[in-house]
């Protein structure tokens, strides 16, 4: 008896939590197809009464926020792409490749996480001005274009790989870059879309070095211009939900299908603690 | 393996690492050597014209910071978050864990990846979604109080509660991140642990206190470490749901970096306000470790 009320306890415990845990969201998307000024009467209605996609069309037309969202596709799939190659090259050779200093300069690359972005961004914002990629997509993507986050986990992953199969193919008389794309980078797929997730969506939300970078708003990705949408529009409740769910819903996506893969990054990520 | 090889291997491997450790190099390390060196100097927005103007000022800038009553604010406001929403969030993410992981439970998948959902989401746009929950008169937070026959808080428009407003806006946030690694944290604790305990009588609570506690030790720390790391951080929730206010109660020392710098061009300032907060996070971390060790003894 102890046992059946412990068991129905402990799903009601789950379901109220899970319920706690998506009522924001679901109030966001609900709120969003409400007409003008249906969420701001009292009491506050949960559901729309007719649904309506009219902020949505606004927000394409007359708004223009399809700019950040292009702004934002460009920086987070452009990153993505340049990191998975150079993080995946970088920490290949730190776990397979033989040469002088290596476990020092990794040693090095560790410590330098401690640090926080923070600590670099005047410097590199002036940096970046005198490069001319202020007010650049490039500005705000170079951040995103390595990290000593991600070679660790590449590197972790390839530390795997046997080395019978390395020796293999330069016994065939394969180059080490050739080693790499088509014997290495099979074997370590896995990890690469990891990182490709990680890197995706941290870039994709990302607040605080576009706000830096960008002054222009045809440049603003899409959390920087939905930031300065809600300076002008902060009465116009169901405009400013249909902004955040077109910011969020590309994340949401790609979390539903690789989740299985981006988890496995955040347990990984918690091995070298 | 013959020689040749092994010099081939090298130099492969630094053109595998070289623009790796190039980027890094140049944007990163290059920039915070730059940082510590900006904090001794006078920047400021006649120097972003002609750099020249700048002067050395030694460690002025320092005790500026550390004399200002704006800086010990955003100092209270950051620990305030850190030390109530900390202990909160790593809390709800214990909690989350044992729920998902009870070996009674139905579809832990399932609950895991809807506890997850939020870890992922964009924090500017939930943080606008926020922004309306805690309306006083509108908003679903007030509304759900009423219910419960309390009175409306002004969350938001009220200093006493805009700090814990974010604070809840950010364990909602971010419990899901832990929850999984607290997760993996219990799964590796061997079951017959628990079978000794139970054959030794002991109930539930004290499983919980006497296995599963002790046993999560190093997760907890590294759960601790990094919450309280990105909790140091916060600047995106005061900056779209408060502007910092009311009254200057939510200006956390990330914001007052970045409107010393970015808005007041005060560019060595702000550059000293983030060595501060770089070694406040690192205090933070070491009494961490110590206090592990100590529990150890």
């Amino acid at each position: 008896m102890r046992r059946t009320w412990g068991t129905i306890a402990l799903h009601a415990a789950l379901v109220v939590g899970a319920l706690l845990t998506l009522t924001p969201l679901a109030w966001m998307v609900s709120a969003s197809l409400m007409p003008t000024g249906e969420a701001s009467s009292f009491p506050p209605p949960f559901l729309p009464r007719h649904v309506t996609f009219e902020h949505y069309i606004e927000l394409f037309t007359r708004l223009n926020l399809s700019r950040g969202f292009l702004n934002s596709a460009v920086v987070a799939v452009g990153s993505t792409l340049i990191a998975v190659l150079t993080n995946g090259m970088a920490g290949y050779a730190f776990a397979k490749l033989r040469f002088r200093g290596r476990e020092r300069v990794f040693q090095l690359l560790l410590a330098a996480l401690v640090i926080p972005a923070q600590v670099g961004m005047l410097p590199l914002f002036l940096l970046l001005k005198s490069m001319g990629l202020v007010n650049t997509l490039w500005g705000v993507m170079i951040p995103g274009l390595a990290s000593v986050f991600g070679i660790f986990l590449v590197r972790q992953y390839a530390l795997a790989v046997p080395d019978d199969l390395l020796d293999a193919a330069r016994l065939d008389g394969a180059s080490e870059l050739q080693i790499f794309w088509s014997v290495v980078m099979p074997v370590i797929r896995p990890i690469l879309v990891t990182l490709a997730a990680f890197n995706f969506l941290s870039m994709w939300n990302d607040f605080l070095w576009p706000l830096i970078v960008l002054s222009d708003d045809s440049k603003f990705t899409l959390p920087v211009a939905l930031a300065s949408l809600v300076g002008e529009h902060v009465q116009d409740t169901e405009l400013m939900m249909a902004g955040s769910v077109l910011t969020v819903l590309p994340v949401l996506l790609v979390f539903l299908v690789l989740q299985r893969v981006y988890t496995r990054g955040v347990l990984m990520g918690s091995l070298k603690g | 393996m013959s020689a040749p090889w092994r010099s081939a291997q090298a130099r492969a491997a630094w053109l595998f690492v070289a623009p790796a450790l190039l980027l890094i190099g140049v944007f990163f390390v290059v920039p915070v050597v730059g940082g510590l060196v900006l904090s001794l100097t006078d920047f400021d927005l006649y120097a972003i014209g002609d750099p020249s103007v700048a002067r050395v000022v030694g460690l002025r800038n320092y005790h500026q910071v550390l004399t200002d009553a704006e800086f010990w604010n955003a100092l209270r406001n950051t620990l305030y978050f850190v030390l109530a929403g900390g202990p909160l969030s790593v809390g709800l993410s214990l909690g989350a864990a044992l729920l998902v992981n009870a070996r009674r439970a139905r579809f832990p998948g399932l609950f895991r990846v809807l506890f997850f959902t939020p870890v992922v989401t964009t924090l500017v746009a939930v943080a606008i979604v926020w922004r309306y929950l805690y309306h006083p008169r509108y908003g679903l937070i007030d509304h759900a109080l009423g219910w419960l026959g309390l009175h409306p808080i002004d969350w938001l428009g009220d200093p006493h509660w805009a700090m814990p407003a974010l604070i809840l806006l950010s364990a909602w946030k971010n419990f899901g991140y832990n929850m999984l690694i607290f997760v993996a944290g219990l799964q590796s604790i061997p079951e017959d642990l628990y079978d000794a305990a139970r054959l030794d009588g002991a109930s539930a609570w004290q499983r919980f206190v006497y296995v599963t506690l002790p046993s999560l030790q190093p997760t907890l720390l590294f759960v601790g470490v990094l919450t309280v790391i990105g909790q140091f951080q916060l600047f995106a929730e005061p900056y779209v749901m408060t502007q910092g206010g009311p009254l200057r109660s939510t200006v956390s020392i990330v914001l007052l970096m970045y409107e010393q710098g970015f808005r007041w061009w005060r560019i060595g300032l702000a550059a000293a306000i983030a060595f501060v907060l770089f070694a406040l996070m690192l205090g933070a971390t070491l009494v961490q470790l110590r206090l592990q060790r100590e529990e150890r003894r």
